[in-house]
């Protein structure tokens, strides 16, 4: 088959053939963007959080009516004697596997960070990370993964105030954070300080990972946690519950009657005072979730129109053309080779919309990563946006062709 | 005429019904998605008060330097000390400072359990500032600012909770075991996105509950409820250390009338920064803001980027869509060739045929209109795919979406028509007759 006659033909066309290219440039560029972006949200979505069978935990907050100050020696310990029985009765209930006292979990959007320097009073942190603060139950709960020094045992475990910003003696650091300061592996047992400090903390032990409560996006923040042992003590509190392997629900239902029964005087919302972590997993991730979906509906809906304006457009030009096929036909050209030829030239618009197609998504690649600071796009993603625009072209084309290819020979004879 | 050309196009429409679906389906789902996306983005990016978003400005002032801050930003709140030290100097016609604070209250007397409440701890400018309406009462002055009373006004949803709806003004609330007498109570109000409390919030959180005066806050030692963002060396261990330590935790709003007003307010704040540097305090050189409020949404981000790329997306699909439209009217209007030779022959002007398939595109476009708008009212009910309830909640179908939706739908469509009926205007009349 030659080429010279298709292009020809086209440009007896040149509208139809610019619409169709057209289409499919932008439908490339969109595309292949919105697949890159579906991946990045997808692996986003997917990322463990360093806990083990999180989808066993929960979370309970609630607030203290009319409890004592925090701030003067008599209230902390009365409040911290609250929080202990407290933390005794959801250990007395039959679902549950273990509670720990905590300050925030990973992706539940509220949480402290602060800097981290190997030097006391140094002004400018080395590395910012997050700051967890729990009792010796917290590592166990959570199910971290130890892969150095020791978790924390009851003796470390200090009750602060709330607002006491001292610094804690000692800290578990997440392998993130050890690799960075210690590349040689001995993180255990070196000192270091934190929020510009003079006073010295000791690395105890590493966690393989444990993500951030703020962060989700996948910055550096994300992966560099410290856990302290300490109890905050204020008026609110929060306790991870992790319930026995399939008791979830009938460990949280549990829950509110049986802090009710200590002591009625506080707090526990509605809607958020008792939340499964899959529920806060999902309300963190609900974006890019939302917007994973979005771009997929918006992709598929987008390749249909395309293959429906391809189909559209070729059947008016086989329409057009019937003469000129039966002439073809009637010239001993056979069903195949009118077949190839419908085939072919779409073959040549889309081609030619495919080049327009990546020079626009690599544009739009561009402007993303300078507007919305998204990543670079890799060339793979282009790659398999080229061939899915052309085998799309390539099935809208088939049906209109096919009708082409029918037509008899006898046409030629006829007037239009 | 016009009338004549309708039922044509609606005739014409009829004669290739997969051509004309998929045209309405294209114009239809191209106009939805825009609509759906822009209904979000129309209600975070709105300007919360029309009236006075250019008078209303938020100072900044770097406490933390340039080691602790933010590419250079100074912090989006202040501490305690300056917030004090602007309130102090008086140097706008009306200033308050806020902070959210939450609190439990007794709905049912001692028998019930308690429950929370959020509220702002306020100045008494708060209310004549943001124009804040009244139902009963009215907000306090500065006396009793100064007198760091013990008074309240609640939201018109917390009264109807507590007291039925009656006017409490006079009447005794406790919340977290304090007394306060209540002094108004506020007609419904929550501007969105809540521009003034915007540090560490969304700006679509459920409205505030009550507002108290922020001295009596104090007073009583409420934590914030929002953000405390502390940097630089740590050392407070209770309530006096913390608060006059670099922790930033309070918003302050000042209202200026005046471009002079706002020019010498800016002089105000560089002075006072570099009073500061002066007295040792900040080992830096004066780093200050002020931003009114639009200028204070933009730089909080307060539109989510998911909003502005689902925008983007959908009317990269639109265009897409029309292009489509443009292909297929092309196809549909062409194969009418010898009808608009015969047409053509027998008198009918150029323009009088360009009107003509123009009413007709004007037709696919109502068409696709109105599917868009159904497409829309389930777009809209999936926001909550998206985004946060909160937001979610805030798009909906008014009266001027409704018609926004069907008069792009029609001038898009017209618009895509320009080019396939100039072509069926040009339809050459002798040479379709004779091929015929």
């Amino acid at each position: 088959m030659t080429v010279h006659p298709i292009i020809a033909a086209l440009r007896k066309h040149k509208a139809g053939v610019v619409l169709i290219a057209l289409q499919i440039a932008l439908t490339l560029a969109i595309v292949c963007n919105a697949i890159f972006i579906i991946g990045q949200r997808i692996e986003r979505v997917n990322q463990p959080t360093g806990m083990h069978e999180e989808n066993d935990l929960f979370l309970i907050t609630q607030q203290w009516v009319g409890a004592p100050s925090a701030d003067d020696p008599a209230g902390l310990e009365k409040l911290d004697s609250m929080e202990q029985s407290d933390l005794a009765a959801l250990r007395n209930l039959p679902d549950v596997a273990s509670v720990a006292s905590i300050r925030s979990l990973p992706l539940l959007r509220s949480g402290s960070v602060g800097g981290l320097g190997l030097k006391p009073l140094q002004q400018k942190s080395t590395i910012n990370l997050n700051f967890y603060y729990g009792d010796e139950q917290a590592l166990p709960t959570l199910g971290l993964q130890l892969i150095a020094g020791r978790a924390f045992t009851a003796a470390d475990i200090q009750n602060k105030s709330f607002r006491d910003q001292s610094e804690p003696p000692l800290a578990i650091i997440t392998k993130s954070i050890a690799d960075k300061l210690f590349p040689q592996g001995d993180a255990v047992g070196k000192v270091i300080y934190f929020d510009s400090s003079s006073t010295p903390t000791t690395i105890v032990g590493v966690v393989a990972r444990l993500q951030s409560p703020v962060d989700t996006v996948g910055s550096s923040l994300t992966w560099n946690s410290a856990l302290f042992p300490v109890r905050q003590v204020a008026n609110f509190s929060r306790t991870v519950v992790r319930a026995k392997p399939g008791r979830l629900e009938a460990a949280m239902r549990a829950v509110r009657p049986a802090l009710y029964a200590v002591n009625p005087m506080r707090v526990i919302d509605e809607e958020h005072g008792v939340r499964s972590f899959a529920d806060i997993r999902a309300d963190a991730y609900r974006a890019d979730l939302g917007m994973a979906i979005l771009m997929s509906v918006v992709s598929l809906i987008l390749l249909a129109i395309t293959a429906a304006g391809i189909v559209g457009l070729t059947s008016f030009w086989v329409g057009q053309r019937q003469r000129q096929i039966g002439v073809r036909r009637a010239l001993g050209a056979r069903k195949i080779d009118i077949l190839h030829y419908f085939q072919f030239e779409n073959l040549l618009i889309a081609g030619i919309g495919a080049v327009v197609g990546i020079l626009l998504a690599v544009g739009l690649n561009l402007w993303l990563i300078t507007r919305f600071e998204m990543d670079r796009m890799p060339v793979i993603y282009v790659l398999i946006g080229v061939l899915a625009v052309l085998a799309l072209g390539q099935a809208a084309v088939f049906v209109p062709a096919r009708r082409a290819s029918n037509v008899p020979p006898v046409t030629a004879t006829r007037a239009a | 005429m016009f009338v004549h050309y309708l039922t044509l196009g609606l005739r014409s429409l009829r004669r290739n019904p997969a051509l004309t679906v998929l045209m309405v389906m294209s114009i239809g789902l191209g106009v939805a998605a825009s609509m759906t996306t822009w209904s979000v983005f129309r209600a975070v990016s709105g300007n919360p008060i029309r009236d006075k978003a250019a008078q209303l400005y938020t100072p900044q002032i770097d406490n933390w330097g340039p080691q602790q801050n933010e590419k250079g930003e100074p912090p989006s709140a202040l501490s305690y000390t300056d917030a004090m030290a602007l309130m102090r100097a008086h140097q706008a016609t009306q200033q308050t400072l806020l902070y959210p604070v939450q609190l439990s209250v007794l709905p049912g007397g001692n028998r019930s359990l308690p429950i929370a409440v959020n509220g702002y701890a306020v100045y008494g400018d708060f209310f004549p500032m943001f124009e804040v309406p009244f139902q009963y009462g009215s907000g306090w002055s500065a006396a009793d600012d100064d007198d760091r009373a013990a008074i309240a006004v609640l939201s018109e949803e917390f009264n109807q909770k507590l007291f039925g709806g009656a006017n409490s003004v006079g009447r005794e609330i406790t919340l977290d075991g304090h007394d306060y007498r209540i002094v108004g109570v506020a007609r419904h109000w929550d501007p969105k996105p809540r521009f003034f409390a915007m540090f560490g919030s969304s700006g679509f959180e459920d409205p505030a509950d009550f507002y108290v005066p922020f001295n009596r806050a104090l007073d009583l030692q409420i934590d914030t409820a929002g953000s405390n963002s502390c940097r630089g060396e740590l050392t407070s261990t209770g309530w006096d250390d913390w608060l006059h330590g670099n922790c930033v935790w309070i918003m302050p709003w000042v209202e200026l009338d005046s471009a002079a007003e706002v020019a010498r307010y800016r002089q105000f704040l560089e002075g006072y920064a570099a009073d500061q540097q002066r007295a040792g305090r900040f080992a830096w050189a004066p780093n200050v803001r002020l931003r009114n409020v639009m200028q204070w949404l933009d730089f909080q981000h307060v539109v989510p980027p998911e909003s502005r790329i689902s925008l983007l997306v959908s009317l990269g699909f639109f265009v897409i869509c029309l292009v489509n439209t443009i292909g297929l009217l092309l196809a549909k209007f062409m194969r009418r060739a010898a009808e608009i030779g015969v047409r053509r022959a027998l008198g009918a002007s150029r323009r009088e045929i360009y009107k003509q398939y123009l009413m007709e595109a004007a037709t696919v476009g109502v068409a696709g209109g109105v599917l868009g708008l159904l497409l829309t009212a389930v777009g809209i009910s999936g926001t909550g795919l998206l985004f946060k309830p909160e937001i979610a909640r805030l798009a909906h179908l008014d009266l001027s979406l409704v018609g926004l939706t069907l008069v792009v739908a029609i001038l898009a469509t017209v618009a895509a028509a320009f080019y396939p009926a100039w072509r069926a205007a040009q339809v050459q009349p002798a040479w379709q007759l004779k091929s015929n």
